[in-house]
């Protein structure tokens, strides 16, 4: 039995298929598919309190599929998708996600009261029958309040008036059967009428279009002059546009650019020294500029916005479980009053950090690390430029020479390329540099100290 | 301050559900509310509201569609080419291929760059992930994966792993190691799971936290140690095909693109989708965020360019919310694919299906040059962290890394298909 293509695969969106010539092929499988013999296999399942009869799970539908159609597992997949995209499936568990998945998920088969072919357009009066239901499951109203009051009442009596007995009818209808029902039977019945409003009606919102609306615009000139400003800036420091000095090692099979640019060398280039005076961004990405800043922080004697902002980096980038060590460690070396380090930002902002502080995530420091980085990039980030510091690194900033190959000394590059330090290696030097670091800037015990001195004398 | 990441997440108890969460501020005709981010998703899919109809919300949405458009047309003043007039012409532009990987048994279906500059990782159909040392040609690394069509590929930005997912509906982190005898499989660890094929993933700014794009329409964002979930994004009707991530001074957004004719960009600490950009073409295949940043330290902005199944670029400015330019040409019949910038943003290289590669001029909107090599599609373009170089990826089974060539008295020659073109280049 060939496979039934009913519209393009790839896309969860739910192309109309009324009237097509396949849908009664495919009815026909899906009914093979519940024959109680020879179909997928079904059980009673436990959802959440209710046991639910006849569910079937995703990797029994597609075995059964496999066996029919005995093709790929992707067709298999594909054609798994199909049937619960169209309908004639519903998942119990992940209502908006139409998909057949290969596990122990559960589906059941759509009545077929509910299939696509049984033509009707999903009219609005099902729609506000299906609310009308809603409402009065909601409300957990009794029968004796069936035509009670209240405004969503009279609203849905105003909208659809023509058709208000109809609905009426059909809803106490429904009401009774689903009082009478069973408890698993309302569950099930629920989750058919869900599924089938989740194939036939879109939800419509336009919630995204408000806030489209509402979110703060730039005039193009200005957003697009900055855009060429830019380009313009960073045009001698495109590869593609100007020559790499020495050489471009791609051209010429000779990595001098590469090594002189390391993450900590002595003494850098001058194009690099002139890219950290393009934002404070630049600066701080670069860690071998982050470190002249930090240079000048030290003269400062203001070295803590910097220290905060790294650490506030660390929380927003680790891992889940250190969370809470970082947050502590924070708070103490920066927040707490009388702290080693404290950073001195506005009251609302210390308020807000500490209190969120009591149940720390990722994002606790976020307004604290704004307001930082916002006064490094005002301020501070200005006053580096014009300081002795960073006058002194453009002095010393190397131009390295253009290299002149012969066309020899290509060959012979393009024989010996170097190997350069693998990168596993680069970032142990790193963290040990970083242990260092921050075995050489933790605050003094002076119990410690005090004691090691009694003891010595 | 325009830069949408610079508003500080605010955190507290959502005002639907009470639980204490990363909050969405939204508007709900004009008035601003917090909630989390699923109280959101639960309000987009409510039912009719009193006083509801499909059709009088279909006429709302119309309304605020036009509305939308409106407000954006007020603040476009100019255009780029206008803009660009004062801006020099290029100059004819010599790439040269400088390296032909060749390894891969089957098509070459991603690849991604290490910050090291020299290594890069790429995934190919066959299930195999390898790790180069592109500068001298070395294989370091070579992976099998059980599952074939290896769709995405990472490096890590210490250097010191590569994520990969595809088919299989994960996305697995393997750690590199010095030993080139080791194998990688059995330190393999499993972080993101989703209900359908991964087609994009990428490292944030620590090997902590991995991002990754699906065809079940969502994106999501995984802790690399534990493989929880830290935060799902959905609003996407449809698969999403690519996703990147902004170099911003926070680092908190990233854009998606998807089968639904969307490119949204996610705030990452919420899930909230901050905007949203639509074209009526086929399909989005890759989305890419080029940054840029006023010297006037006030200002800081976002440039996305996306492209369609369409022969056509597509070029938004974020901050101004509009398109602002469309890089096509009536000789290109055949889509693209995948799509990078140079490191100033004024070139853009774009990979497209008939196996070339082109060159824009982002200002101006020519076309500078084409790249030819490549026998079969190019499935991916991306260049060097310190652009340097670019390496592309093709259904030829091949990788190329390509840079400028400084040589000057450059002709070009090349025939094809029937037009001739000089071209001639020595180094």
């Amino acid at each position: 039995c060939e496979l039934i293509y009913v519209g393009d695969c790839g896309s969860a969106g739910r192309p109309s298929m009324r009237g097509s010539p396949f849908q009664f092929r495919l009815e026909a499988i899906v009914v093979e598919m519940q024959d109680s013999k020879s179909g997928v296999k079904c059980s009673e399942q436990k959802l959440n309190i209710s046991t639910i009869p006849h569910v079937i799970t995703g990797v029994d539908v597609l075995t059964w599929i496999t066996n029919k159609m005995k093709t790929t597992p992707e067709e298999v997949q594909a054609f798994g998708t199909m049937l619960v995209a169209y309908g004639y499936i519903y998942p119990l568990q992940n209502h908006k996600k139409l998909v057949m998945c290969n596990n122990t998920s559960l589906y059941r088969f759509q009545t077929p009261y509910f299939w696509p072919t049984q033509n009707w357009v999903a009219e609005d009066s099902d729609y506000g029958t299906v609310c009308q239901m809603g409402w009065w499951v909601t409300i957990r109203t009794g029968v004796g309040t069936l035509f009670g009051s209240g405004t969503h009442y009279s609203h849905l009596h105003d909208w659809m008036n023509h058709k208000w007995d109809f609905i009426v009818m059909q809803a106490t209808e429904q009401y009774k059967a689903g009082k009478e029902r069973k408890k698993p039977d309302r569950v099930v019945f629920d989750c058919q009428e869900r599924a089938y409003w989740i194939v036939n009606r879109p939800p419509v919102s336009n919630m995204f279009y408000q806030q489209a609306i509402m979110r703060s615009k730039v005039k193009s000139s200005v957003s697009l002059g900055a855009l060429a400003k830019y380009v313009t800036t960073y045009k001698n420091h495109d590869p593609f546009l100007a020559p790499c000095l020495p050489s471009n090692p791609w051209q010429t099979d000779n990595d001098t650019y590469w090594t002189c640019n390391t993450r900590r060398v002595d003494v850098p280039t001058k194009m690099r020294v002139e890219r950290w005076s393009f934002s404070l961004f630049e600066l701080l990405s670069d860690l071998r500029g982050r470190d002249d800043f930090k240079t000048f922080l030290k003269k400062e004697f203001s070295g803590e916005n910097l220290a905060f902002w790294e650490a506030a980096e660390e929380l927003k980038w680790g891992t889940g479980s250190s969370m809470t060590s970082k947050a502590e460690t924070i708070f103490k070396t920066f927040l707490a009053p009388g702290a080693p380090r404290w950073i001195n930002i506005d009251g609302r902002t210390m308020g807000l950090t500490v209190k969120g502080l009591e149940h720390p995530h990722r994002y606790v420091l976020e307004a604290a690390q704004t307001h930082v980085f916002l006064l490094m990039k005002k301020d501070t980030f200005f006053r580096y430029l014009k300081s002795p510091v960073y006058k002194d690194i453009q002095k010393k900033a190397i131009n390295p020479d253009p290299h002149n190959f012969s066309p020899a000394q290509l060959e012979q590059n393009a024989q010996s390329r170097s190997l350069g330090i693998h990168p596993i290696i680069l970032w142990q030097q790193e963290e040990e540099e970083k242990a260092k670091a921050a075995a050489a800037s933790a605050p003094v015990d002076v119990k410690a100290m005090m004691s090691k001195i009694d003891r010595n004398k | 301050m325009c830069d949408q990441t610079f508003v500080a997440a605010t955190f507290g108890p959502c005002e639907s559900c009470g639980k204490a969460s990363p909050l969405m501020n939204i508007y709900i005709k004009t008035e601003a509310i917090n909630y989390c981010s699923f109280c959101v998703e639960m309000m987009a899919c409510k039912g009719l509201q009193e006083g509801e109809t499909v059709a009088s919300l279909k006429k709302e949405s119309e309304s605020l569609k036009k509305k939308l458009d409106e407000e954006r047309g007020k603040l476009s003043d100019i255009e780029l080419n206008q803009v660009a007039e004062k801006v020099e012409v290029l100059g004819p532009l010599c790439i040269k291929t400088r390296r032909v990987l060749k390894g891969h048994g089957n098509k070459v279906l991603c690849m991604d760059w290490c910050k090291d500059k020299r290594r890069l990782v790429s995934s190919s159909q066959d299930g195999k992930v390898i790790v180069w040392d592109a500068f001298t040609l070395n294989k370091e690394h070579a992976v099998s994966l059980p599952c074939t069509w290896v769709l995405t590929c990472a490096y890590a930005p210490s250097g010191c792993a590569v994520a990969c997912g595809g088919l299989d509906n994960k996305c697995s982190v393997f750690p590199l190691s010095l030993d080139k005898n080791e194998n990688l499989s059995a330190k393999k660890k499993s972080v993101a799971m989703h209900t359908n094929y991964v087609s994009g993933c990428t490292f944030t700014s620590s090997d902590m936290q991995l991002l990754t794009s699906s065809g079940d329409g969502t994106c999501a964002l995984w802790d690399v140690e534990s493989g929880q979930l830290l935060q799902s994004f959905h609003g996407h009707t449809a698969d999403v095909l690519s996703l990147d991530l902004a170099p911003s001074e926070t680092g908190n957004t990233f854009v998606s693109g998807g089968c639904d004719k969307k490119a949204n960009v996610w705030d990452m600490r919420s899930g909230q989708n901050v905007q949203s950009f639509e074209t009526h073409e086929s399909d989005i295949n890759c989305v890419n965020l080029n940054y840029y940043c006023q010297l006037n330290p006030f200002v800081s902005g976002l440039c996305c360019c996306m492209f369609t199944g369409a022969p056509q670029c597509r070029f938004y400015d974020l901050r101004a919310d509009r398109e602002v330019a469309i890089y096509q040409k009536d000789s290109i019949i055949f889509g693209a694919s995948t799509v990078d910038f140079s490191l100033s943003g004024r070139l853009l290289f774009a990979g497209y299906n008939d196996y070339t590669i082109n060159l824009w001029d982002t200002l101006k909107g020519t076309r500078v040059s084409v790249l030819f090599g490549h026998e079969n599609r190019v499935s991916r373009v991306r260049v060097s962290p310190d652009g340097t170089a670019l390496c592309s990826a093709s259904w030829d089974n091949t990788l190329r890394v390509m840079s400028w060539s400084t040589m000057s008295n450059i002709l070009f020659y090349t025939q094809r298909k029937g037009c001739c073109i000089l071209r001639l280049f020595s180094l």
